[in-house]
């Protein structure tokens, strides 16, 4: 192990195909060595997955529980205040945490499910169906997401099930051309080959012979999906037409205490509150950024830097 | 035939039929409604005869093929229809030209409005990434360069939202510099909309410019390594002669087709910063009618925005073939 840190290694890249026989110590020793960023990612998403996980226990005060004073300035009670109705915003952010990270999750997997398997069946099958759903992906990708989803959720309501499916049925068309794109070079293996002529299902092709092959690709891609998704999500909230009150969400906060920033040069704090939701969300991304960029780096030797 | 008219051709026809099947998709979101439209649209207090009156209004009597040829030549002539808003149950016998408003009439002001907002922020931020994407390739792995790239990596992740409010509490609030509203009307001159549009714009900037200078330097990093890079560095040419003079011809294709690509965003970015400067754009539009589930009024902005993102994709992709020789020579 004589050689210089930077350097690209032919044995490092061929030796991670090896993940399950030692995957713990790998683990460790990779970890040891992943820069800072990636560490300051993956802090940022534990602590966020942590608070998400443990909301009521963490949260002061309930979800909607309402108090007295609406607007209620920061102090030792409510420490960022109370919004409109003069429900906590600390509270509110917490569970926050939990509704709008849950319904991104759910909806990223929900569009991996689609987009990936349909993406490896028209690798694997090739021929009329391949064709016809990627001429079917291409018109619908020639829409821009954000204004179809709010075309679509103008005609069928905004109902947090209708945004979960439009999304994902949206969002699963980049998934469907990634898998399809990496899915085709390993489908044409001889193994592949192999197992078909041994006689098993698709399903046993699909998964145990040609997903292990394009995992890291996906999982990166995972990363990225999940932080659109996310801020799509946020977006289509902060418009009025995604997730709906009284479910406490970044999105529609930062949309009910907008108002409060035209006070900013009375008292600050006011003017901080709808900056606090928004934030919240932006350093879930950044954080999701560094983790996937530290991944990719790792797993395809995105090394530009060096060169 | 030469190959690049031939792909050029190819191309743009692809184009037109994307946009037919999305003229398609958009027209039949209205018959996608879930239950009776007419019934939900008039209410409780509908009778049978005026529920017969709007329907035919609407032309919802007629075969599906039929009422999408009709659509689709009023709306090649202008026409996409009368909003909802403007009439209820009782007008609905009326004639149709006195009680409701068309959705052409609402849309042509708010469209001028956006696409001065969108070139503005063009202009600005298209020579600003440019810039800062060849100085960071430039000075690569300097001090610069990370702090060119930490803090687009910040403004990409952050959701417009955020930017836009930053900007009002330092530039509209704290400091009173420019207006947090940029209600701009059709008699307002030029210079007073310019600085009414100054704060979303910036927003805009901020938001496209992260991911085109990305591009743009990575564009440039990906030519650096190839031989003849490598040939005009051993000559012994200076950094910033082999960047500008080599590296940049080539790099054309890759950023026209960014600049093409982002410009395609600022049509989604738009939505969100009018509604949150309260600029009457397309976008905001669209929002309020999303909200009001005014559909016709969705649909004429939907076909609106994905014509400009069809438009502007294929310009680039124009670009690329006319600058690149090698995408002559398929395979």
């Amino acid at each position: 192990m004589s050689k210089l840190e930077n350097q690209y290694s032919a044995k490092d890249e061929v030796a991670t195909v090896f993940i399950r026989r030692t995957f713990f110590q790998r683990a460790l020793i990779t970890l040891k060595k992943a820069p800072f960023t990636a560490w300051l990612g993956m802090t940022i998403v534990f602590i966020y997955i942590f608070v998400a996980v443990f909301a009521p226990f963490i949260a002061p005060y309930g979800e909607a529980q309402i108090f007295k004073v609406p607007y209620a300035p920061w102090d030792e009670i409510h420490v960022f205040g109370t919004d409109r109705l003069g429900r906590d915003i600390l509270s509110r952010l917490i569970y926050g945490a939990r509704n709008t990270m849950g319904i991104a999750i759910l909806t990223t997997l929900l569009a991996f499910i689609i987009g990936g398997g349909l993406g490896l069946l028209a690798a694997i099958l090739r021929g009329w169906i391949d064709q016809l759903l990627a001429r079917f992906v291409d018109i619908l990708m020639a829409i821009p997401s954000l204004i179809f989803a709010l075309m679509l959720l103008s005609i069928f309501g905004s109902t947090a099930f209708n945004l979960i499916i439009i999304i994902a049925v949206l969002d699963s068309t980049r998934v469907f051309r990634l898998s399809r794109a990496v899915g085709m070079n390993v489908a044409v293996m001889e193994y592949v080959e192999a197992a078909r002529l041994r006689g098993e299902k698709i399903s046993w092709i699909m998964g145990r012979e040609i997903l292990p092959n394009i995992l890291p690709p996906l999982v990166a891609e995972f990363g990225l999906r999940f932080c659109y998704v996310f801020l799509m999500i946020a977006s289509l909230s902060f418009l009025g037409v995604g997730i709906q009150p009284p479910t406490a969400d970044w999105g529609s906060m930062v949309r009910e205490t907008g108002e409060l920033i035209q006070y900013a040069q009375y008292d600050i704090t006011a003017a901080m509150t709808p900056i606090l939701p928004a934030a919240a969300i932006g350093i879930l991304t950044i954080g999701v950024n560094f983790v996937v960029d530290w991944f990719l780096y790792l797993t395809s030797g995105l090394k530009d830097e060096h060169k | 035939m030469h190959p690049i008219i031939s792909t050029l051709i190819k191309r743009i026809g692809l184009g037109f039929v994307s946009l037919f099947f999305v003229s398609l998709i958009i027209f039949s979101s209205l018959n996608l409604l879930p239950g009776d439209f007419v019934e939900a649209v008039l209410g409780q207090s509908r009778t049978e005869e005026t529920v017969a009156t709007f329907r035919k209004e609407l032309g919802l009597d007629k075969p599906f093929h039929i009422r999408y040829v009709n659509w689709l030549s009023a709306a090649v002539q202008g026409d996409l229809g009368s909003t909802f808003s403007g009439r209820n149950a009782s007008y609905a016998n009326q004639p149709q030209q006195s009680t409701a408003r068309t959705v052409t009439g609402l849309l042509k002001p708010r469209l001028y409005n956006t696409f001065f907002l969108a070139a503005m922020t063009a202009l600005i931020a298209v020579p600003l990434s440019l810039f800062l994407g060849i100085t960071a390739a430039l000075y690569r792995n300097t001090f610069y360069d990370r702090t060119v790239n930490a803090s687009a990596l910040a403004t990409i992740s952050m959701p417009e939202f955020f930017v836009a409010y930053i900007l009002i509490i330092c530039l509209a609030s704290i400091y009173q510099i420019f207006p947090s509203l940029s209600n701009v009307t059709a008699s307002t001159p030029f210079f007073e909309r310019v600085y009414l549009s100054i704060l979303p714009a910036l927003t805009l900037t901020l938001v496209t410019v992260a991911h085109m200078m990305r591009m743009t330097r990575a564009a440039i990093i990906n030519l650096l390594s190839s031989p003849y890079i490598e040939m005009a560095q051993l000559k012994g040419l200076s950094r910033s002669k082999v960047i500008l003079e080599h590296a940049l011809p080539n790099a054309w294709a890759p950023i026209a087709n960014i600049i093409a690509f982002n410009l395609a965003y600022l049509i989604v970015g738009v939505v969100v910063v009018e509604v949150v400067f309260v600029y009457p754009g397309v976008g905001q539009l669209m929002v309020d009618s999303v909200i009001k589930r005014d559909i016709p009024v969705v649909q004429g902005c939907a076909l609106v925005f994905a014509l400009t993102y069809i438009f502007l994709n294929l310009i680039a992709d124009v670009i690329s073939i006319i600058t690149n020789p090698r995408l002559l020579y398929p395979k």
